[in-house]
């Protein structure tokens, strides 16, 4: 998994059949303090993520590893919301 | 997914019998703030009739495989949805139809 904050939202109209009614978030990679890289990339939302949070996305085929996404196109899929990130016995990130 | 702007379609009329009569376009990733293409291009197999110019998203890897269109082929990339806004910090970045 990797970590990233969530950007913004990507909405689209004509999608594969099997997407209709996905929720797509356009999500920014952090380090584990929360610093954006300015690298993009869209994963799909399951969990209900809110702007600003910092979110574990799974990507490649393990992405379709949920009752939701089973053999549905997804390589980018988010499926945690961060509370904190501990480091080295200090606190790296809290929410 | 990765945002990608379709710059141009791809013909080969001497390919695996597998693939035949997909459509494949040329596309390059792009910044989804700046819109400014990466100079890093994909050929990747058309699913949803994507037009030149229009912005998209692709899924690669054992993912693309799993659209109508690619099913069972050997494809790695797979454009998947067009873009209609892209929406960051409250604030479009991009909108397809201006009057939406």
């Amino acid at each position: 998994m990797i970590l990233g904050k969530v950007a913004g939202t990507i909405v689209s109209s004509t999608i594969n059949d099997g997407m209709a009614g996905s929720r797509y978030l356009l999500v920014d990679k952090t380090d584990q303090y929360g610093t954006q890289k300015g690298d993009y990339i869209v994963a799909l939302d399951i969990i209900g993520a809110a702007k600003g949070e910092l979110v574990m996305v799974t990507e490649g085929s393990p992405a379709r590893e949920t009752l939701l996404t089973v053999n549905k196109p997804v390589d980018a899929l988010v499926v945690g919301i961060i509370d904190m990130i501990d480091e080295n016995d200090t606190v790296a990130y809290r929410k | 997914m990765i945002l990608a702007r379709v710059v141009g379609t791809v013909v080969s009329s001497h390919k695996s019998p597998k693939i035949e009569g997909i459509r494949f376009l040329l596309v390059e990733k792009i910044d989804p703030v700046t819109l400014i293409g990466k100079n890093d291009f994909v050929v990747s197999m058309d699913s949803v009739g994507a037009g030149i110019g229009e912005i998209v998203f692709y899924v690669s890897g054992s993912s693309a495989r799993m659209t109508g269109v690619t099913e069972g082929k050997p494809s790695d990339s797979a454009i998947i949805a067009i873009v209609d806004n892209i929406e960051k910090d409250g604030e479009f970045t991009y909108r397809k139809n201006k009057l939406l």
